[in-house]
């Protein structure tokens, strides 16, 4: 298969948090319609390359470039990142009083179709883009008329963040720990969700502990990242090679390195 | 000290010339009233009731008991003030009911004034038996001057579908204090929807000293509004006190955007077993304005549920005060009671009090409280600014639905949406 376009281009990334430095370093190529999976041991980063790139204000860049669509990432406001096709998939999803998961929808794509300089949507048409992407993960309308996440369970919020992306179709989706917290079928119908959703044209960065999503989402590209750094890249067995060995044995090898 | 003196003096020379003739039982009531307020005198801030609030620029100012309406509107000129369209309407002026700008009427959606004369029994067995004016000089001085307001009667097994709309202006052109007082009778098994709103067609400064007693049967229902929109100087001191019977439901729907001052005394008892409460309020201020509800939910009997839910959105140099105060008395076996109140506030300079008031004497109970005050979230600011929401009105989104989250309960669609579009409209200020 041919190799797409660079699409996101990591170098060198040192990030911050609370004065704690956690990225010490990432490198990272990203190309057009791969799937690319990041996996690692608790507190190796992982979650800070996500909100890093998706522009949280709590992290601190210390050094390094993002370079995405032929843009410098970091010249650009996280709503900017939105416009221009970024998307995170929250670990935490947050629960907004007193605006209905619907209402919100509508406004995070007309917000995005306006940058665009496309029309905005009205609620009927709006309703009729939901009604396919509500199908793929086995919800209808009710979900929508509730405010958003609030009340919802563990799965409830995470079939909603892949509602979201499933509407915005963005043009690199990184999914943050999507998968804990989910029982088995909840897990396979997120990630049937996130497999109707590949496309050439679509990249996507899953950050997971567990092996176990990859069982259903076949990466291109695996990397783990320990201690800040990515110390090991490779192919859908490197997922099964951890699951076997647990994270132990790269730690060390990072030391070394 | 001059001004009580001067408010029973201004009572004495009322209650000797134009309502001599009122019925003794009226007068009776009345005169307990005054006395009770030449007694208490005005609330100072060493009482514990009013530790976050000083009504100081009522009890030094000077407000002259209104004799007439200053002027009388126009329909037109009201209509702006009017949340609905449809239904039975009684419109107020500085406290005097007008026969010209309401709807056609009965005898059972009436001026309080005409009902006094002519239904005296059902008007007797009702009126002031349920506020309590023992340690509350406002609704005791209210009691002082009942002459007009609302009288609402809904008999048993009725029900009336469309809303009744009690329309209560201030012509604010001279400094007069009104007191409107509404009786709300829901008998037995009847329905009812009713909306009280409070507004000005001037913005000269002006006090409303307003009292509403509702009273909802066995096994009815009854829906309340109310919606403060005085002018930015004016002083609103209100009290809303209702009574439960059996098995009955009452939702109570409490919307503040006005008033320089305002305190607002809400008071619930639960009498009969199984009944359901929910009290559902928002105040919405900014600049210098000052609000404070004080509620008070009075769980006398078993199996009763309220569910109580505040959000107060302030900004500038507003001031939101909340005091949740739930009783459980002993023998209120199986209450459930839950209590929120959450304050947005929108400046550094903006300012919010909660504090919830549990006094539990049953062992058998669910009681919840909650309450928060802070800025809003950034980790909601962050997601919906991640989803493509610009800055600007990811803000405007998450304020607004601080106010929307407390007018999705209300379930008269049209009156909920004129009410979103004044909180719209005050958000965009």
């Amino acid at each position: 298969m041919a190799k797409g376009k660079v699409l996101l281009e990591v170098k060198g990334l040192r990030a911050a948090v609370a004065g704690n430095e956690i990225l010490k370093g990432v490198d990272l190529t990203i190309r057009d319609g791969e799937v690319h999976a990041i996996m690692g041991p608790n507190g190796s980063g992982k979650s800070t390359l996500a909100q890093v790139l998706a522009g949280h204000p709590a992290y601190e860049v210390r050094g390094g470039s993002v370079q995405y669509a032929g843009k410098d990432l970091f010249e650009l406001d996280p709503e900017e990142r939105a416009r221009d096709g970024v998307f995170l998939a929250f670990q935490y999803p947050v629960e907004i009083r007193g605006i209905t998961n619907s209402y919100f929808l509508r406004s995070a794509l007309n917000a995005i179709r306006k940058s665009k300089g496309e029309a905005e949507l009205d609620p009927l048409d709006f309703l009729q883009v939901l009604e396919s992407k509500l199908k793929a993960i086995g919800w209808d309308d009710a979900m929508m008329n509730r405010p958003v996440n609030e009340g919802f369970s563990g799965g409830e919020k995470k079939r909603n963040e892949i509602l979201q992306l499933a509407v915005l179709e963005p043009r690199f989706a990184i999914l943050d720990e999507t998968d804990s917290g989910l029982d088995i079928d909840a897990l396979k119908t997120v990630a049937q969700a996130v497999n109707q959703l590949r496309a050439p044209e679509r990249a996507f960065l899953i950050v997971t502990h567990y092996q176990r999503l990859l069982n259903y989402i076949t990466p291109d590209v695996v990397h783990v990242l320990a201690d800040g750094r990515i110390v090991k890249s490779g192919g859908p067995e490197l997922a099964h090679e951890l699951e076997a060995k647990g994270y132990d044995w790269l730690r060390d090898a990072a030391m070394v390195s | 000290m001059a001004h009580v003196d001067q408010l029973v003096g201004s009572y004495r020379a009322w209650a000797s010339n134009g309502v001599s003739g009122a019925p003794d039982w009226l007068k009776d009531l009345r005169e307990g009233g005054i006395a009770r307020f030449h007694h208490l005198g005005f609330p100072n801030m060493k009482q514990e009731a009013w530790r976050f609030t000083s009504v100081a620029p009522i009890a030094e100012g000077s407000f002259e008991l209104a004799k007439e309406p200053a002027r009388i509107p126009t329909l037109d000129e009201i209509r702006p003030f009017l949340l609905l369209e449809a239904g039975y309407r009684l419109v107020f002026v500085d406290g005097f009911f007008q026969r010209s700008l309401s709807t056609p009427f009965f005898d059972d959606v009436q001026s309080l004034a005409h009902v006094v004369s002519h239904r005296q029994d059902l008007v007797r067995q009702h009126l002031g038996k349920y506020v309590a004016t023992q340690d509350r000089p406002f609704s005791a001085l209210n009691t002082a001057f009942v002459s007009d307001g609302a009288f609402v009667h809904v008999p048993a097994k009725t029900n009336i579908p469309e809303p009744i709309q009690l329309l209560f202006l201030a012509s604010g052109t001279k400094p007069v204090v009104a007191h409107p007082r509404n009786l709300v009778v829901i008998e037995r098994e009847a329905r009812a929807s009713i909306v009280e709103t409070y507004a000005a067609l001037g913005d000269h400064s002006y006090w409303t000293n307003a009292v509403t007693e509702i009273v909802v049967g066995d096994g009815a229902r009854a829906d309340h509004y109310r919606v403060q929109r005085e002018s930015d100087r004016a002083y609103h001191v209100a009290t809303s006190q209702s009574h439960q019977g059996r098995d009955s439901t009452l939702n109570l729907h409490f919307v503040a955007f006005g008033g320089a001052l305002a305190r607002h005394d809400i008071g619930a008892v639960m009498a009969g077993p199984g009944g359901t409460l929910i009290l559902n309020g928002l105040y919405l201020l900014a600049g210098a304005q000052h609000a404070d509800h004080h509620t008070t939910i009075d769980h006398a009997a078993d199996h009763c549920a309220s569910h109580e839910y505040f959000n107060g959105v302030l900004d500038d140099k507003a001031r939101g005060v909340f005091t949740g105060r739930i009783i459980v008395r002993p023998g209120a076996q199986k209450t459930d009671s839950k209590q929120t109140n959450n304050n947005l506030l929108l400046s550094g300079h903006a300012h919010a009090d909660s504090q919830p008031q549990l006094e539990i004497y049953a062992d058998d109970v669910k009681c919840t409280h909650g309450s928060t005050v802070g800025p809003l979230d950034p980790r909601a600011l962050f997601y919906l600014r991640s989803r493509g929401v610009g800055e600007d009105d990811a803000r405007r989104l998450l304020t607004y639905g601080f106010a929307a989250e407390i007018l999705g309960r209300m379930e008269i669609a049209p009156l909920r949406a004129q009410l979103d579009a004044i909180v719209r409209g005050r958000l965009a200020e």
